[in-house]
């Protein structure tokens, strides 16, 4: 078994002449909180969807909680929690039946979801909303409340793609403290996301240029190594080469 | 709670929460009934027709009485020349006239042959030939009592219809309604509701859950089964309470059937929604390639011997041709399994080739 949470080796992804993932190597530790950066089209999103099990690999190798991408898809589908970019909740069912709907597919007991709802809706302060229709609720609330229903079944792994989307910032700053929280729990969290500020929240971040890895490390280690003072900057720099 | 059990109870929500759309698939399929039945009758009645006649006679006035005290013809006129038919025609006021000969009296004492015309308005083939049939019919019997009085041996042809002597045209329109009723009940709501979780991003949440496509395509399209039966129950109950129409064979076999028809339909739906990225195409792709096959390939509307040899090869492909030789055997013929095991299992083949199809392609089609 890998001591890391995620673990790839060339990892690559290709539709028709077109290489959307090339030759993605890089790990995760456990508990550690990742960000995938990149321009729209650099292959974040791609690259997710091949760890979760949306979109077979053309080529390489990646385990995930210890289990290969390729052999074992259903233990890795126990195993980690996905949010993705569109907002993924039911509209029509309530903010309880949501929750019990995931809970259910996850396999937890009813004495479980109850325990759960109450303290995941305690944590984000929505349990005056337990009976309401999803629809009718706030967007920022239902970013967090998608994310602690992708948290629900405790997943090793809780991959976010691009979770707050037009969201305000104060929503955003709430949305990451709930992250961090997560984290501190011992549940590994990749994000990925094209906000800068939010990087510097990661443990560690990649940033993506075409398919590929341009820069890895800590927010500190990317600044030093292209002699950079912030994020934004080495954003550009790797985005628009000319451009610096 | 059990994994499957929530998945069908939240589609049910869906499914009871948008009323309107609830109520229309339900009641729809009532309401189309009554339509056909009391309004797109193919069957034959009150036909307006004129008798040519140049040399009145005993026996043609005998003619002219049958028609005229049949309940399916009109009896507009008798006239001595065929001057007045085309404008009776053109304008309407005829469907149909009968010719006879100049002495018709003299040619049926004699032995020679008496030619009479029959001119029917083809604008509707349909019904054009229904009336066609129904006036030979009463030519051909007046014919034959006047010969034997003349006291020779003619041949007696007598026509009749089986299992719908009448013609009734409730028998033939239910059967072909269940079917166009489960096309869009079954495969265009599976077909939008598949695709709507795609639009909301729902369904990747449900890929990368631990449930097995196969659950996902299950669990989406069991309320939908319930849906199609309640519908197939409300159109038999209304063709049968209002209408009258007739089940000669078994009332179990014929739901089964309607239920075997109702899972080809909603497998349908699932290859197209794994086809279709968003709700309008589904749409689109549900009554362009469904509903119009099922209305007019299917020997609903169309009789499949009218049509050109590659279309009617093409019919073979299409599930509601089977289903409706199927309905048809059981409601009017009072057929059993007996006679309706081949038909059934090609059924039973399109559906499972269709299910394997469209629960893998859901699986990798995801992009």
């Amino acid at each position: 078994m890998s001591a890391f949470a995620i673990e790839t080796h060339g990892l690559t992804r290709r539709f028709g002449e077109f290489v959307a993932v090339r030759d993605l190597t890089f790990h995760v530790a456990q508990g550690e909180v990742f960000g995938f950066l990149g321009a729209n089209g650099a292959g974040k999103t791609t690259a997710m969807r091949m760890l979760i099990g949306l979109l077979e690999p053309s080529d390489g190798s990646a385990q995930v909680a210890g289990y290969d991408i390729a052999t074992d898809s259903e233990a890795v589908r126990r195993n980690i929690g996905y949010m993705s970019q569109k907002f993924s909740l039911y509209d029509d069912l309530t903010v309880q039946e949501n929750i019990t709907l995931y809970g259910g597919i996850y396999g937890l007991s009813n004495a479980q979801i109850a325990e759960r709802t109450h303290a995941l809706l305690g944590r984000i302060g929505l349990e005056h909303a337990r009976k309401e229709l999803v629809r009718r609720i706030p967007l920022g609330w239902k970013q967090q409340l998608a994310l602690s229903v992708a948290l629900l079944h405790e997943p090793k792994i809780v991959f976010l793609d691009e979770p707050t989307g037009g969201v305000d910032p104060i929503t955003r700053r709430r949305f990451w403290e709930l992250i961090y929280e997560t984290a501190a729990a011992g549940t590994t969290v990749l994000v990925t996301t094209h906000y800068l500020d939010e990087a510097e929240y990661c443990d560690r971040l990649s940033i993506m240029v075409e398919g590929a890895i341009a820069a890895m490390g800590t927010p500190g280690e990317v600044k030093r190594e292209f002699g950079v003072t912030s994020l934004d900057e080495l954003f550009l720099q790797l985005t628009r080469p000319g451009a610096a | 709670m059990n994994a499957f059990a929530g998945f069908v109870r939240k589609e049910a929500f869906h499914i009871l929460r948008d009323r309107q759309t609830f109520w229309i698939l339900l009641l729809m399929p009532l309401v189309q009934v009554l339509i056909f039945g009391y309004a797109v009758r193919t069957d034959v009645r009150d036909v307006r027709i004129a008798i040519v006649d140049p040399t009145p006679s005993t026996a043609t006035r005998a003619l002219v009485q049958r028609f005229a005290s049949s309940t399916r013809f009109q009896l507009m006129g008798v006239y001595p020349t065929m001057q007045s038919l085309d404008d009776g025609f053109r304008s309407g006021v005829l469907r149909q006239a009968v010719v006879l000969p100049r002495d018709a009296d003299r040619l049926l004492r004699g032995q020679a042959t008496l030619p009479i015309q029959l001119i029917t308005d083809g604008a509707d083939p349909n019904t054009g030939s229904v009336m066609q049939s129904y006036a030979t019919a009463i030519i051909q019997r007046w014919h034959a009592e006047s010969v034997v009085r003349a006291g020779s041996l003619r041949i007696d042809l007598a026509t009749r219809m089986r299992y719908n002597p009448t013609l009734e045209s409730v028998n033939l329109f239910v059967p072909g309604l269940i079917a166009l009723v489960l096309t869009i009940v079954s495969a265009m709501m599976t077909a939008i509701s598949i695709t709507r979780e795609k639009e909301t991003g729902t369904m990747e949440m449900l890929l990368v859950s631990p449930l097995h496509p196969w659950a996902i395509v299950a669990g989406k399209v069991a309320p939908y089964v319930a849906m199609g039966f309640a519908n197939v129950l409300l159109v038999l109950g209304a063709a049968w309470g209002v209408f009258g129409m007739p089940l000669r064979g078994s009332l179990v076999l014929l739901l089964a059937e309607c239920l075997l028809y109702i899972l080809n339909a909603l497998a349908l739906g699932i290859v197209i929604s794994t086809s279709a990225q968003t709700q309008r195409t589904a749409m689109i792709a549900a009554l362009a390639g469904l509903l119009l096959p099922t209305l007019m390939l299917s020997g609903f509307i169309f009789p499949l011997e009218s049509l050109p040899t590659p279309l009617r090869l093409f019919t073979n492909i299409v599930p509601a041709r089977w289903f409706l030789l199927i309905v048809r055997g059981i409601m009017v013929k009072g057929a059993g399994l007996a006679t309706l095991w081949q038909e059934t299992l090609i059924l039973v083949g399109m559906t499972l080739a269709l299910l394997v199809l469209g629960a893998r392609r859901l699986a990798i089609r995801l992009d």
